[in-house]
């Protein structure tokens, strides 16, 4: 679990996806070679907006155990401004959620392995609205 | 010229209201109000903690520099709830803004002066030629025994900072600090919660340490209470600051501006960074502000700032006030379930 975890440290603390130069097409989670362009491809590393909408969602209410203490919670399939569709929870509540609605990536805890054991931190998503 | 580059805070969404506290407790709201100048405090969500809030508040402060987080060259994390024991949040933090790996790194500790000693050790690595900026941050998710007094104030939120030469907004014209071996506040190793002097926190600590730093710094730079447009002093609850800024001769209207402590609580190693933020927001060109900050313990950092031309071209928004104002209020339930002072057995 712990090496599994730190390997991804660097595309879950932030979006970090990959970009075909070949075709203009973003991807992520990062990919090695393009799907469209195959050995044309010409990938490169690129730190994606953070910012999207929702085009589907989920409402949890029978929760994995590192989840249960927040149940009910949304997780959404989060269309990102580049483009990629990624699945993510979105921090707010069920009744806030809409379809189309603007949200952005923010730092949180994703769990921990009990009391004693590491925390693991990522990306999640929250609604993009004006403060004040 | 040494001084803040850029700054960025983050304030957790949740409020809970002190009648709501002084329900459970079957204690009188209005008294504690009074008593304490505290409508309400900030309640980070389940999965934010020091890490996230300090991630949080060091994402606005490099976005508003414009810089590259690689030219950060000193990481410097001041907190009491650092979520690990052992591990830093530092690294956490460096890697979430994508400092790199060559950057010098730490957590601190000193009760409610942590940000603020992380400010004095950037400067000094600046001043050197060590590094070129330096992100000092305070953050916590303060702790507090279910039916302490401190259960009213002890919130979360943090501050980040970015210090450095180069695009300067404002000035660090000097700092001063006054230490003392003083067991006012206090947490042992493998406690859940700290705990307190009760009111030998007020003159021997808190007072006692702020006015002496104060007017060590002022002495120093032949500065006296008129010259500064602004003041801020840790605050621990809206009383303190009020009485130590009179105690010194400042007036209402100077430390009005980064009084944010009213309607977000005591955010510890945050506190009188978010202040100072506050009063950036609406700083001018030319303004000196004076920022004293306390920690338990005890110490006091004071810094004399002037606020320069760069200011009018450095993003304000969202400003401080209008993340202290905003927010979503929880019942007492739903507050120990966040704080996790349910116990499973």
């Amino acid at each position: 679990m712990l090496p599994r975890f730190w390997r991804k440290i660097k595309y879950r603390y932030n979006l970090v996806g990959t970009y075909c130069e070949n075709c203009g097409t973003y991807y992520y989670p990062p990919r090695n070679l393009c799907p469209k362009c195959r050995r044309k491809s010409r990938i490169k590393e690129v730190q994606l907006s953070g910012k999207g909408k929702v085009i589907s969602y989920s409402v949890v209410h029978d929760a994995p155990e590192n989840f249960k203490m927040m149940k009910p919670y949304v997780v959404a399939l989060i269309q990102l401004d580049e483009g990629p569709v990624i699945t993510s929870q979105l921090v707010c509540k069920p009744e806030e959620v809409k379809i189309g609605m603007r949200v952005k990536a923010v730092f949180r805890k994703y769990g921990e392995e009990g009391e004693s054991g590491i925390i693991y931190y990522g990306t999640k998503f929250v609604p993009d609205e004006k403060i004040g | 010229m040494v001084g803040i580059v850029s700054y960025g805070t983050y304030i957790p969404k949740f409020r809970i209201k002190v009648e709501e506290i002084a329900r459970i407790w079957g204690e009188n709201a209005e008294t504690i109000k009074n008593g304490l100048g505290i409508l309400q405090k900030s309640v980070p969500d389940f999965d934010e903690d020091t890490a996230t809030i300090a991630v949080e508040a060091g994402r606005e402060a490099v976005r508003r520099a414009r810089i590259d987080p690689k030219e950060i060259g000193a990481v410097y994390v001041g907190s009491e709830s650092h979520p690990y024991a052992v591990k830093p949040t530092a690294t956490i933090v460096g890697e979430a803004l994508g400092v790199g790996n060559e950057y010098f790194a730490a957590d601190l500790e000193f009760a409610c002066k942590a940000g603020t000693a992380g400010i004095q050790i950037c400067m000094g690595l600046v001043k050197a030629g060590m590094i070129k900026y330096g992100l000092a941050i305070g953050a916590d998710t303060s702790q507090s025994r279910p039916g302490d007094a401190l259960e009213y104030s002890a919130a979360a939120g943090g501050a980040a900072v970015v210090i450095g030469n180069d695009g300067v907004i404002a000035e660090i014209e000097g700092t001063y600090s006054f230490t003392s071996d003083t067991p006012d506040f206090w947490r042992r190793e493998g406690q859940p919660y700290p705990s307190h002097g009760g009111r030998f926190t007020g003159i021997p600590a808190y007072f006692r340490h702020i006015t002496s730093a104060a007017k060590g710094l002022m002495e120093e730079l032949g500065l006296k209470p008129s010259d500064f447009s602004y003041a801020v002093f840790h605050q621990p609850n809206g009383k303190f600051p009020v009485r130590v800024a009179k105690m010194l001769g400042f007036s209402t209207e100077q430390i009005k501006q980064g009084l944010v402590v009213s309607h977000i609580g005591n955010t510890y190693s945050g506190s009188s960074l978010l202040g100072l933020c506050a009063v950036l927001d609406e700083a001018k060109p030319g303004d000196r502000i004076l920022l004293v900050s306390f920690g338990s313990g005890a110490g006091s950092d004071a810094f004399s700032l002037i606020v320069t031309d760069e200011i009018d071209d450095f993003e304000r928004t969202p400003k401080v006030w209008d993340k202290v104002m905003s927010g979503e209020f929880i019942d007492y339930g739903l507050y120990v379930k966040l704080r996790r002072k349910i116990k499973f057995g």
